[in-house]
């Protein structure tokens, strides 16, 4: 019994040395959003293709769909772009942005020279609905179900490898959720 | 000659002056971002910006951060003080929408309470390891001590034995 004893300080330093380790992986920067599985903040804001018009929660797709958040001033924006743009060319799902504290005309340009893969994108100019997204940067990806409800969140920016380990699968979950018996 | 000298130190002093100004005005303007109507609401705009994480740069409160979200929590948490709500309800709104990470004190929750009593966990199971090895220890004093006149004997033989020169 005693002779066990002696192991108990190696089994400690193990399981810390474990954690500490895992820990070590673990990026800093993706928070678990405490907004999964709430619905959609409510807003009313006008959108960069239609300034004298505004959109609601109401008027978003009423089947699951991405919300990317996105502004001509984030590079990485402009990385993940292609991806969006080929999934909007193939239909793969209907694409909203958020132009995230830009300007609307900066936004248009950059609209006009890299393309939009957004059905359209709303002007989130002083960033207020951002805060009500839990939002701390462009870019961030959202995937909403039909109801309006946030199922999914990717911070940061998606390349290939996430859209089809991460974003698809995710996608795919939400639309077999909420598919019609 | 000396009046060169008193020229350049003018103008270094005028230099000096006019770096210090350029160097205080952000701060000034930080401060004076915002018109509170009492010293009360400019006091718990203070204390809230200091108590809140900046979700973007981290490891700094949003009083010190001057990344973009910082600057609109800074304003939400103002347009709040100004509508009367209470700091509870600011609290809230920041945990809503940023989660536990937000305070820089934590919450006692189930999922906190490791971080809050963990250092008084390893504490005590320090002092507990401490005490067995205290208390294991004296009576092997007490053995030692407690040699019969034989044993004292075979002791004293065996230290001889060692001292013998090889």
């Amino acid at each position: 019994m005693s002779r066990l004893k002696l192991f108990v300080p190696v089994g400690v330093f193990l399981v810390l040395a474990l954690l500490l380790w895992r820990g070590l992986y673990l990026d800093p920067r993706t928070l678990p959003s405490v907004l999964i599985d709430k619905p959609l903040p409510e807003f009313e804001l006008p959108t960069v293709e239609m300034a004298a018009a505004t959109v609601s929660k109401d008027d978003l797709p009423d089947e699951p769909f991405l919300l990317n958040i996105w502004g001509s001033y984030c590079l990485p924006c402009l990385q993940e772009n292609p991806i969006f743009m080929a999934a909007a060319e193939q239909d793969l799902v209907p694409i909203v942005g958020v132009n995230y504290k830009d300007k609307p005309h900066l936004a248009q340009m950059w609209l006009e020279d890299n393309g939009s893969p957004f059905d359209y994108s709303i002007v989130d100019e002083d960033g207020r609905l951002g805060i009500n997204l839990g939002v701390y940067g462009a870019p961030e990806t959202f995937i909403v179900d039909g109801n309006g409800v946030i199922r999914y969140k990717h911070i940061g920016v998606i390349d290939y490898q996430i859209w089809e380990t991460e974003i698809m699968p995710a996608l795919a979950a939400v639309r077999a959720e909420t598919a019609p018996l | 000659m000396s009046r060169t000298i008193t020229g350049t130190t003018r103008l270094s002093v005028l230099f000096v002056l006019l770096l210090t100004a350029v160097m205080l005005s952000p701060v000034q303007a930080a401060v004076d971002a915002f018109a509170f109507d009492t010293p009360e609401q400019q006091e718990r705009f203070r204390h809230l910006s200091n108590e809140f994480r900046c979700p973007m740069c981290q490891n700094t409160n949003l009083t010190g951060s001057s990344g973009g979200v910082a600057e609109d929590l800074r304003r939400e948490i103002y347009m709040m003080i100004m509508e009367g709500q209470t700091d509870e309800e600011i609290t809230r709104f920041m945990l809503d929408r940023y989660g536990d990470f937000i305070l820089y004190r934590p919450r006692l929750t189930g999922e906190t309470i490791l971080l809050w009593f963990g250092p008084l966990l390893f504490l005590l199971v320090g002092g507990w390891v401490v005490m067995g090895i205290i208390r294991r220890a004296r009576p092997v004093e007490r053995v030692a001590a407690e040699l019969d006149t034989a044993e004292q004997e075979r002791l004293r033989k065996l230290l001889e034995k060692v001292d013998e020169p090889h």
